[in-house]
């Protein structure tokens, strides 16, 4: 299942939703982003996340098919939060369920990895200088690439 | 066509959307930042550097080479953070 909203999210409640209906789910792997409150040694105050509605649940829905074809994962869910966000708070959970956790760990990783990507969103951050747009880091589209070797989608 | 800009790019436009009747020679990616940035200063400014421009057609990532045309929903945006 797929969650773009601007609400908090329940990380208990929607594990226990997920194992309560499938007793043959013997790992879950659970992945949540949170808001630093420093990032490249600047003090973050506040964030704020933008989206490409139309285009993010699109595209989220595809990238979750192609992870349930390529792992043996029974099931999955991603919650994106976007709008105003505060350090400690939660941005993003990925849960990821399989019969051995091994699936689960590759099927989770390849998820986020994309989110951080793919997935048309957008932070501002705002820090005591004022707010301004992230920049997008090397190291994620490094860490996105060594899935392409399996992958179309990138 | 339907344009939308999204993050700095939105800034820098100063517009989150506009609809533009592009002429027929602009049946690239390519050309129509080019035209765009034509369009005046702002638009000159936020498209400037390709390299840090992304493009999705029709709700799909593009290449500056692929094909667009007046029906099509173009999206401008810098690279992805989220996550």
């Amino acid at each position: 299942m797929i969650q773009i909203q601007k609400e908090d999210f329940d990380v208990g409640a929607e594990i226990d939703k997920i194992s309560g209906i499938d007793r043959g789910i013997g790992a879950l792997v659970t992945f949540v982003g949170l808001v630093r409150d420093i990032n490249d040694g600047v003090a973050i105050t506040d964030m704020t996340l933008e989206h490409y509605p139309s285009m993010t649940k699109k595209k989220l829905e595809q990238i979750r098919t192609e992870a349930m074809e390529r792992w043996p994962i029974s099931h999955s869910l991603i919650i994106h939060r976007y709008g105003q966000l505060s350090p400690g708070d939660r941005v993003v959970l990925v849960i990821t369920a399989s019969a051995h956790r091994r699936s689960a760990f590759e099927a989770n990783e390849f998820l986020v990895d994309w989110l951080k990507t793919k997935a048309p969103f957008w932070k501002q951050e705002t820090t005591p200088e004022g707010s301004h747009w992230v920049s997008a880091r090397s190291s994620d589209d490094t860490a996105s690439a060594r899935w392409d070797k399996f992958s179309h989608e990138g | 066509m339907k344009i939308l800009y999204f993050a700095w790019i939105q800034s820098k436009v100063g517009l989150s959307e506009e609809i533009v009747d592009i002429p027929d020679d602009i049946s690239t990616v390519r050309k129509l930042l080019e035209w765009l940035r034509q369009r005046g200063p702002q638009h000159a400014d936020a498209l400037r550097d390709e390299t840090v421009v992304r493009v999705a057609v029709n709700e799909e990532y593009a290449s500056l080479d692929a094909p667009v045309s007046n029906q099509d929903e173009v999206a401008l945006f810098p690279p992805v953070t989220g996550g």
